[in-house]
């Protein structure tokens, strides 16, 4: 046993030259404010600058993906709605268009439509959310109600479409749960004439607010080379430059035929990120307005009798109507064997679904490449160097939603 | 009898027993005006079960406060942690000591008035950093880091707008700053052809920092630091740090009140005819006013006991009006009155602050306090001094 020697030194400038750093170690969650959830995030700090930031996610795993195997296949849009929370309408979209592209479905004009109208005020109550919750981090705690405000009306048209404000569960395989009440226009227009102003107002409170600017202007950049690399997609990479949206790329559920545009910014940091989802508002805005000055009429099911459910009154007549609804309620409906993979831009970004059949009535793999996911690897990244305050900035700039993240 | 009230001992001992057993309760009002001026700015009611719209919730609030259980983590430091909130407290109270709320109240004429709140101001932080420090979380340190350097960054601005002030009036001790207005018949902060209005805007600024109120909340933030120093906290040591920071922006917002918003004089204190209008006017307006509007509101309560108590209010908001209209009352508390008035206009300027603003960086604070407000301070200083000189 050899014991070992340390070098004594006397000298007394070695003493005083030599950098005796202790980094902290401060345990961000996941109880915290401003981690959105239930993401934990371990800083390394010295002093109140991050030294490296470790991401640690999981703490909302509730096992969704592995549900799916256990439902059939339109059991499983329950579930989706659960997914990502703040835009379910999204993700019941991704989901049934990729199992109707295994069921190599034609959806009718009119449930497109309402798909894509209904997708968009999606995003605009998910983008509340994030504003809301974004400039509340910062400090600007009345924003946080101002935009809860205005959710709460999207709420309400959800809930005037499919009877729930959250869990809507209203796009389904083969085209939307019901078609559209009576007076729909009425409450939709309703909200398209106040919302603009209110988007004004928001941008009254913070476009010219110097600590709004100070507080996002340049934090958090990463060149768009690396940001592919980590598979960042939606509006961060928007705020690139990269004009990267799959509604234009490639366009699901009829998206080809509205007229929007793509927004970018070039500045790449919190800043840019505000501006493209600000700028989303509008262009979602634009998008509901064409959906229902266009709206066409006739059904809003496909006519596909052995996987939608049957018309009440045929039912009451018609032999094969009533053996159907037999069918589709007892065991559900096969899809052909074979796997199928579409992405749609979420308000996240790039949200996408791969489902795997193996011909029965329940899926054999769902598979769900969620935007939350990929876009938390950045923060790392984005968060070194920076200090605290920033880190939530930058949290906020992402919009991640952990049940997202987790699944 | 006359010999206990001539003692010189007298007022001050009865104003000492008056503010500390009041100013809780104070406090606690003005919490509950921040939380229902903060709801009416963001679209939603604010406390409405207990009392009257919830008038009645600061009493609440104050009992949950004072049986909650007391938790002291076991790895603090145990006396510090016990003795900070006390020594915050402390230090706001003290702050009260020589605050004129007229020519004649107040608990001390100290001939270092001005030098004397900031000296008490600038300990009560020590309050903050301490519980920080002994709570042994990291939360909290960052808090009271931050604090610390705020103070030190803050100080010195605040100092150099408050010596623009004395410049203007010549002596540190308060009463004789208000007098000095009555006789200049301007509030200083229009004094010097407006240039004291940029010392006055540097001391809005340097004293929300010092009380660490949005903007400049760092300590505390929220959404970073959980609740910054006073994370480990709870129940009626917390109490205390809130009483400790509603006492200080009463403090700031009285010295504000004293060195540029003319004290207990009425507003435009050089037009002599509309003393009769003001003096009479606005204090009958405002508390007449609030009791026939609140009128209304009974017949919407439900509950018999409610209706009952806000009658109360209303009769009591009439009763003061009444009293303002009866000249003997009106001419010995109107001064009284535009004093609590102005201290009352600058919390609701912090609850505005607080509505509107987000919060700045640790770094952009140090930045606009050492390259901002310093040099403009110092600056103003130096324009004030000059301006005056030349004036005499």
């Amino acid at each position: 046993m050899s014991e070992t020697v340390l070098p004594v030194e006397n000298d007394i400038f070695s003493e005083a030259t030599e950098t005796r750093t202790r980094r902290m170690t401060l345990n961000m969650g996941p109880q915290h404010p401003s981690t959105h959830g239930v993401l934990r995030v371990l800083l390394e700090l010295e002093g109140e600058t991050i030294q490296n930031a470790i991401p640690d996610i999981g703490f909302l795993h509730t096992g969704i993906e592995k549900q799916c195997e256990a439902l059939n296949w339109q059991q499983v849009v329950t579930l989706t709605d659960r997914v990502d929370y703040l835009s379910n309408l999204n993700n019941n979209l991704a989901y049934c268009l990729s199992v109707e592209k295994l069921l190599q479905m034609e959806i009718p004009a009119r449930a497109q439509y309402f798909r894509v109208m209904l997708c968009e005020l999606s995003r605009i109550s998910s983008h509340l959310v994030w504003l809301g919750t974004h400039a509340l981090d910062i400090g600007a705690m009345s924003m946080f109600m101002y935009c809860f405000r205005e959710r709460e009306d999207l709420l309400k048209i959800f809930e005037y479409f499919s009877g729930q404000r959250l869990m809507t569960s209203y796009i389904r395989i083969g085209g939307l749960a019901l078609d559209a009440p009576r007076g729909w226009e009425r409450i939709v227009k309703k909200f398209l004439e106040t919302f603009p102003s209110r988007v004004e107002q928001y941008e009254d409170l913070l476009n010219n607010n110097p600590i709004w600017t100070g507080r996002t202007k340049g934090i958090g950049p990463l060149e768009v080379s690396r940001m592919i690399n980590l598979g960042i997609t939606g509006p961060l990479i928007r705020a690139c430059g990269l004009p990267h949206d799959l509604r234009k790329m490639e366009p699901y559920s009829g998206y080809d035929k509205f007229d929007f545009k793509v927004c970018t910014s070039t500045d790449n940091d919190v800043w840019g990120r505000y501006q493209v989802r600000m700028g989303e508002f509008r262009e979602s805005l634009k998008i509901i307005q064409q959906a229902m000055d266009g709206m066409p009429g006739g059904p809003v099911q496909a006519d596909a009798p052995k996987v939608v459910l049957p018309d009440r009154e045929k039912m009451k007549t018609q032999m094969e109507a009533l053996i159907y609804h037999f069918k589709i309620v007892t065991e559900g409906f096969a899809v052909p064997e074979g796997e199928a993979y579409v992405g749609i831009e979420s308000p996240r970004g790039e949200l996408g679904y791969f489902v795997v059949s193996d011909g029965s009535a329940k899926p054999l793999r769902v598979h769900m490449r969620t935007p939350s996911f990929g876009n938390i690897q950045a923060l790392p990244e984005l968060m070194e160097g920076r200090m605290i305050a920033d880190s939530i900035a930058i949290m906020g700039s992402l919009d991640f939603v952990l049940g997202d993240c987790d699944r | 009898m006359d010999s206990l009230f001539a003692h010189p001992l007298f007022m001050p001992l009865v104003l000492t027993a008056i503010i500390i057993l009041l100013f809780p309760l104070v406090a606690g009002y003005i919490v509950l005006v921040e939380r229902k001026v903060l709801a009416d700015m963001q679209v939603r009611l604010g406390p409405m079960r207990v009392g009257p719209y919830g008038l009645l919730q600061p009493i609440a609030d104050a009992l949950k406060l004072l049986i909650k259980e007391d938790i002291i983590p076991t790895n603090s430091d145990k006396v510090i942690f016990w003795g900070a909130p006390v020594l915050s407290c402390f230090c706001a109270f003290s702050g009260f000591t020589v605050i004129p709320f007229n020519s004649w109240i107040h608990i001390a004429d100290v001939n270092v008035g001005l030098l004397v709140i900031s000296a008490t101001s600038a300990v009560g932080i020590l309050g903050i950093i301490l519980g920080g420090w002994a709570s042994n979380s990291h939360y909290s340190l960052l808090g009271a880091l931050r604090s610390a350097a705020q103070l030190v960054s803050y100080e010195v601005a605040l100092s150099l707008s408050l010596v623009c002030g004395v410049m203007a009036a010549g002596t540190l001790q308060m009463p004789l700053i208000v007098k000095a207005q009555e006789q200049q018949h301007i509030w200083f902060a229009f004094e010097n052809y407006g240039l004291m209005w940029i010392a006055f805007m540097i001391y809005l600024i340097a004293a929300t920092a010092e009380i660490n109120r949005t903007p400049f909340d760092l300590p505390e933030a929220e959404s970073e630091l959980v609740a910054g120093f006073h994370t480990e906290y709870s129940g009626f040591r917390w109490a205390l740090y809130m009483l400790a920071e509603y006492g200080n922006i009463f403090v700031v917002a009285s010295v504000g009140v004293v060195l540029f918003w003319g004290g207990w004089l009425r507003p435009f204190p050089n037009v002599s005819w509309l003393e009769l209008p003001m003096n009479y006017g606005v204090p009958i307006a405002l508390f007449g006013g609030s009791a026939w509007g609140s009128i209304r509101l009974v017949a919407r309560l439900k509950d018999r006991i409610q209706q009952i108590v806000l009658m109360a209010v209303i009769a009591g908001m009439a009763f003061v009006a009444l009293l303002f209209a009866w000249p003997a009352f009106n001419h010995a508390s109107v001064s009284v009155f535009w004093f609590l008035f102005k201290v009352s206009m600058w919390v609701y300027l912090m609850v505005w602050f607080r509505g509107t603003f987000p919060r700045f960086r640790y770094d952009q604070l140090m930045n606009v306090g050492w390259k901002v407000l310093i040099p403009g301070g110092m600056l103003c200083v130096l324009a004030n001094a000059i301006v005056g000189m030349a004036r005499q």
